[in-house]
């Protein structure tokens, strides 16, 4: 029976492994390559690899930080953060990443993720995004893309009391008035093997995943869904495969600073009947 | 040395790591002569069944592969380098492959009301349906990673080595004389597959 798996996600800002509160805060968690093969060691299922270095010039860093994982890592390892290029894919995928995660790239020329697909496969080609929920008091906002024409209906939200999310890029700075559920299901449709969604109402606050967010997404996809932001204890592991169907569940700080381990974590869920690769 | 086939696509360097990792001598090559002379041949492989087949032929790799293949050294395909040991495979209309074995290559297709997700990517189990110099008898279903949305169905079952459970039963290995060919990605499959390349290496 196929595994729910287990990832660890790792932010990797020139060279150093960070994590914030909603997307802020940082505070430094260790080198990365000595994270990723701890990891290893733990029996994680994948590895996820962001790269929020703020420049594009320090591309050659990461790169390196794949290299050296890939070395002693043997074990799915995705990487996303700035990819912009089927060059930028290209080189990722040579350094030894497995899967690589488009965001806002993808936002801002939906064909890329068609492309990158076509050249390199569907299952390598992960999109990334970050959701919020809207608030139903507050107006729309609107369109914030040269392609609203081809794809209307990508920005028709549900209406209360039924709720809605919307994309945000570059990092979860930028509102896009895009219906983050039908944004899912036009990027499968373009040939993505996967979604990683991050709600970015619970990223870092440890208050669980949002459940509903994924639930709907999940329902509305055929290829697999990551769930992300909100992970703090066994039981939002939990409820978010069994309540939010995410295929796999993401998770940052809880790992790195060792308020849970991976074999916990296993452990609990085998014990509450998910099935996982222990 | 083991030759690791490349035809510019794949993980290569994955495939070469974890040879490296565990003391085989490996290399990445597509040199026809060097393909030749190997002790073995690995063909791994991820993308699109069309383009793997296209590559292989503008770099003139088809001929050595077979010719490697019927010199009966130890073969090994991993995810598209099994699925181009067949006839065809019915991705984007109807591919031909390398026709080692017989059996064609098709797509998981599940109802709408099904929550299975294609890809079919993660951690499954095997259940090992014959002995193997490969696996090791004491563990009959362990775990190894996928990612993949075709499977391919083998004319001759005897070839069968191991299926996994997948909405249906599929073949996710097969051992054949000297082929050795697995759905799964052993380079990715932590201390599971790198006993399993190790078994590999080992082959005579």
């Amino acid at each position: 029976m196929l595994a729910k798996r287990i990832i660890p996600c790792l932010d990797v800002k020139d060279g150093r492994v960070v994590k914030g509160v909603q997307f802020v805060n940082l505070r430094d968690a260790g080198d990365p390559v000595e994270i990723a093969a701890a990891y290893e060691q733990e029996g994680a299922d994948e590895l996820t690899f962001l790269d929020i270095t703020a420049s594009h010039e320090n591309r050659g860093i990461i790169l390196d930080v794949v290299q050296r994982t890939a070395e002693k890592v043997f074990m799915p390892l995705t990487v996303g953060g700035g990819v912009r290029s089927l060059d930028d894919i290209r080189n990722l995928l040579k350094a030894g990443a497995d899967k690589v995660a488009i965001n806002t790239a993808a936002v801002h020329n939906p064909e890329f993720v068609k492309q990158a697909a076509e050249k390199f496969g569907s299952q390598c080609i992960v999109v990334a995004i970050d959701a919020k929920q809207v608030d139903p008091n507050a107006p729309l906002n609107p369109p914030a893309v040269e392609w609203k024409e081809r794809h209307p209906t990508l920005f028709v939200m549900p209406q209360p009391p039924q709720p809605a999310w919307e994309v945000y890029t570059h990092g979860g700075r930028n509102p896009m008035g895009i219906n983050a559920v039908l944004w899912a299901r036009l990027m499968e449709s373009y040939g993505a093997g996967e979604i990683l969604l991050t709600s970015m109402d619970r990223d870092g606050t440890k208050s669980g995943y949002d459940l509903p967010l994924n639930r709907t997404v999940s329902d509305a996809l055929t290829i697999p869904l990551v769930a992300s932001g909100g992970a703090g204890t066994l039981e939002h592991l939990y409820a978010g495969v069994a309540e939010g169907k995410a295929d796999a569940v993401l998770a940052a700080s809880i790992f790195h600073f060792k308020e849970l381990t991976i074999p916990e974590s296993k452990q609990y869920l085998k014990q509450r009947g998910i099935p996982i690769r222990i | 040395m083991i030759a690791i086939i490349d035809y510019g696509m794949g993980n290569l360097r994955s495939v070469h790591k974890a040879f490296e990792a565990v003391g085989a001598d490996a290399c990445v090559t597509r040199d026809p002569a060097a393909i030749a002379s190997a002790h073995s041949v690995v063909l791994p492989g991820v993308g699109a069944f069309k383009d793997c087949m296209a590559n292989l032929d503008q770099l003139g790799l088809i001929d050595p592969v077979r010719k490697s293949i019927q010199s009966g050294k130890p073969f090994l395909g991993i995810c598209l380098g099994l699925q181009l040991l067949f006839e065809q495979s019915v991705e984007f209309g109807t591919v031909p492959g390398l026709g080692v074995l017989p059996g064609k290559v098709i797509r998981f297709d599940f109802d709408d009301a099904s929550d299975l997700k294609v890809p079919h990517m993660g951690w499954n189990t095997l259940n090992l349906k014959k002995s193997s110099p490969l696996f090791d008898p004491a563990e009959p279903h362990p775990y190894f990673y996928f990612v993949h949305s075709y499977y391919v169905m083998p004319d001759n079952a005897d070839t069968v080595v191991t299926t996994t459970q997948y909405g249906r039963e599929f073949v996710s290995g097969i051992e054949y004389q000297n082929i050795h060919a697995f759905q799964f990605h052993p380079e990715k499959s932590q201390k599971a597959g790198l006993k399993l390349l190790e078994k590999f290496a080992q082959l005579n």
